[in-house]
């Protein structure tokens, strides 16, 4: 009987999976940079920051380049629609949990799980035809940095929900029967025993919905106004990196071209600092426990 | 089913063929031979916006004449021009009429495209004077009741940098990109047309095959006249409306063989769908 090395193989395939994910990676990463490279030789990383405006062209001396307005864009947007989400997703998670009769957490949680599906143009389109109008009627031009607050929030409101249910889940029973017994309100085991215990779930489902939000493109095209501007009310449109990319991608060229690139470059660095943000607050806290 | 198709094809094609030879009495032309058995390999470089298009009609010249490869490269109108002329390219695509110092080209004009001012039906104004449009764009004007309208903001839409339709529309007003105020800016022709639908205070710019086509379809959006003349893909295939530019292919000599087959078909009936699917206006006969 001739008797295959089935372990070895096995950790072949999982070592060459695991460099294919990781060389995926580096190689975008590496990419980025060599087609920022001329724009940051030939405009300067400075004047990223302090040109007057943004109206690039292929020629760096030609165009200005400052990508401020977007960044600001970009980070209002995505902090104001965690901000919205996170006690939406997380109270929800709670209804679902300690609240809701058996019958109704079901198909609650399904429908969360069917707002996670629905694809970001339906959300965009949608905001696009109703929620922007409705804004206008309120303060024109409608299409404003709330536009896009709102529609982000309700797409990272799945994503948070489902990971804050998720957490929440994982709570020991054991703790919550120790609760029982010293006689605390649903309120009192929620507040002392469940969410800090759950804590570093919920952080991490918070940087994934954050990454999301900042990720997002096509339904923040259609709904913020893309005017390249720092806004001074949630009213006033903005750009965000992402749209900006989108948008002017298929005509750039030359220096044009790889500033758009280095506008790439700007996000993998906020992502990257999500990840390391994640990563660290990621460590459950370790209780002792006595056998 | 592309068996099928392709079959069908050939099949129209030597129907065509032999009508040809059987149409043209004397000696068969030199044209239908050159239909029988084309071959080789075209090259088209030069305007983005004549590129989707001649993509199109490359794929559609291949379907029938399957030894031939036609090869479409983006880079804009100049390098178009820059091309024919070294000959790199064996046509150049050019989103504009030729000026005098490129007179030494031969241009075959495939189509027009042309763009128009829309707001919303329920604005009550109807008609605005050159003069009123870069008002309102540069922002001297900012109330509809200054041209005639309801008081009310104006919500200027534009376009974002790099967009042949916004170039277009820079020309023609004599302005600079850096000149103009925006509310919105849009990325397509679709999403300017939601947003204007969308916001009766809003003005803005697209193209004017999408515009007629949905304003005809019950968009709630109304063209307005450029220079005193109406809106309407009629009047850009008539080369009437101020507001439009030719899309030009154009070649360093008089164009033979493939080339001249290539670009005959190009300025077909049988490429009008195809024009009109870009948004773009077919040439009147």
């Amino acid at each position: 009987m001739f008797r295959w090395p089935s372990d070895r193989l096995f950790l072949r395939v999982v070592r060459l999976c695991a460099a294919v994910s990781a060389a995926i990676i580096l190689v975008i990463v590496a990419f980025l940079v060599r087609e920022s490279l001329p724009a940051l030789r030939s405009v300067g990383i400075e004047r990223f920051a302090t040109d007057p405006s943004w109206h690039p062209a292929a020629v760096a001396t030609e165009g200005t380049f400052n990508l401020l307005p977007m960044l600001v864009g970009t980070l209002l947007a995505a902090v104001g629609a965690v901000l919205l989400a996170t006690p939406l997703g997380i109270g929800s998670a709670l209804f679902c949990r300690f609240y809701a009769p058996p019958l109704l957490a079901r198909p609650y949680r399904m429908m969360i799980e069917l707002l996670a599906g629905i694809p970001s143009v339906v959300y965009g389109f949608w905001g696009l035809v109703v929620l922007v109008p409705l804004i206008a009627a309120i303060a024109q031009p409608g299409s404003s940095l709330l536009a896009g607050i709102l529609i982000l929030t309700v797409m990272i409101l799945p994503t948070l929900a489902l990971v804050a249910d998720a957490s929440i889940g994982s709570v020991p029973r054991d703790y919550l029967r120790a609760a029982a017994a010293l006689g605390l309100s649903r309120w009192g085991t929620i507040a002392g025993v469940v969410l800090p215990t759950a804590r570093s779930g919920l952080l991490t489902g918070i940087i994934l919905a954050t990454m999301r939000a900042l990720g997002e493109t096509m339904a923040v095209l259609m709904v913020c106004g893309n005017v390249v501007q720092i806004p001074g009310t949630l009213f006033d449109p903005v750009r965000t990196l992402t749209a900006n990319i989108a948008l002017e991608m298929a005509y750039a060229l030359g220096d044009h071209r790889s500033a758009l690139f280095v506008s790439g470059l700007l996000l993998m660095g906020l992502v990257t600092l999500l990840v390391a943000a994640a990563e660290l607050v990621s460590q459950p806290r370790q209780f002792v426990r006595q056998a | 089913m592309p068996v099928l198709r392709n079959g069908l094809l050939f099949t129209l094609l030597i129907v065509s063929l032999c009508c040809e030879v059987a149409c043209t009495p004397g000696a068969a032309s030199s044209q239908a031979e050159n239909q029988s058995h084309l071959s080789g390999r075209l090259t088209l470089t030069g305007s983005s916006t004549v590129a989707p298009l001649m993509s199109e009609i490359g794929k559609a010249f291949e379907a029938r004449h399957p030894d031939v490869r036609v090869d479409v490269q983006t880079g804009g109108s100049s390098r178009g021009i820059a091309d024919a002329r070294t000959g790199l390219a064996d046509i150049g695509m050019v989103s504009r009429s030729l000026n005098s110092a490129e007179q030494d080209l031969h241009a075959f004009p495939i189509a027009r495209d042309g763009i128009c001012i829309i707001v919303h039906r329920d604005n009550p104004v109807r008609e605005l004077t050159d003069e009123q449009i870069v008002s309102i764009y540069t922002g001297t004007i900012d109330n509809w009741i200054e041209v005639g309208g309801n008081d009310g903001e104006i919500t200027v839409v534009n376009k974002a940098q790099g967009r042949s339709t916004l170039e277009l529309f820079l020309d023609y007003f004599g302005l600079k990109s850096t000149h103009l105020v925006a509310d919105v800016v849009i990325g397509d022709n679709e999403q300017g047309i939601k947003t204007v639908a969308g916001n009766p205070q809003a003005i803005g710019y697209v193209s004017i095959g999408t515009a007629e086509y949905d304003a005809q379809h019950d968009v709630t959006i109304a063209l307005l006249p450029v220079g005193g003349i109406p809106p309407s893909t009629a009047t850009v295939a008539e080369g009437r409306f101020p507001l439009s530019r030719p899309l030009n292919l154009v070649t360093r000599d008089e164009p033979t063989g493939l080339a001249a087959a290539f670009i005959d078909f190009a300025r077909s009936e049988d490429v009008h769908e195809l024009i009109r699917k870009q948004y773009f206006v077919p040439l009147a006969e």
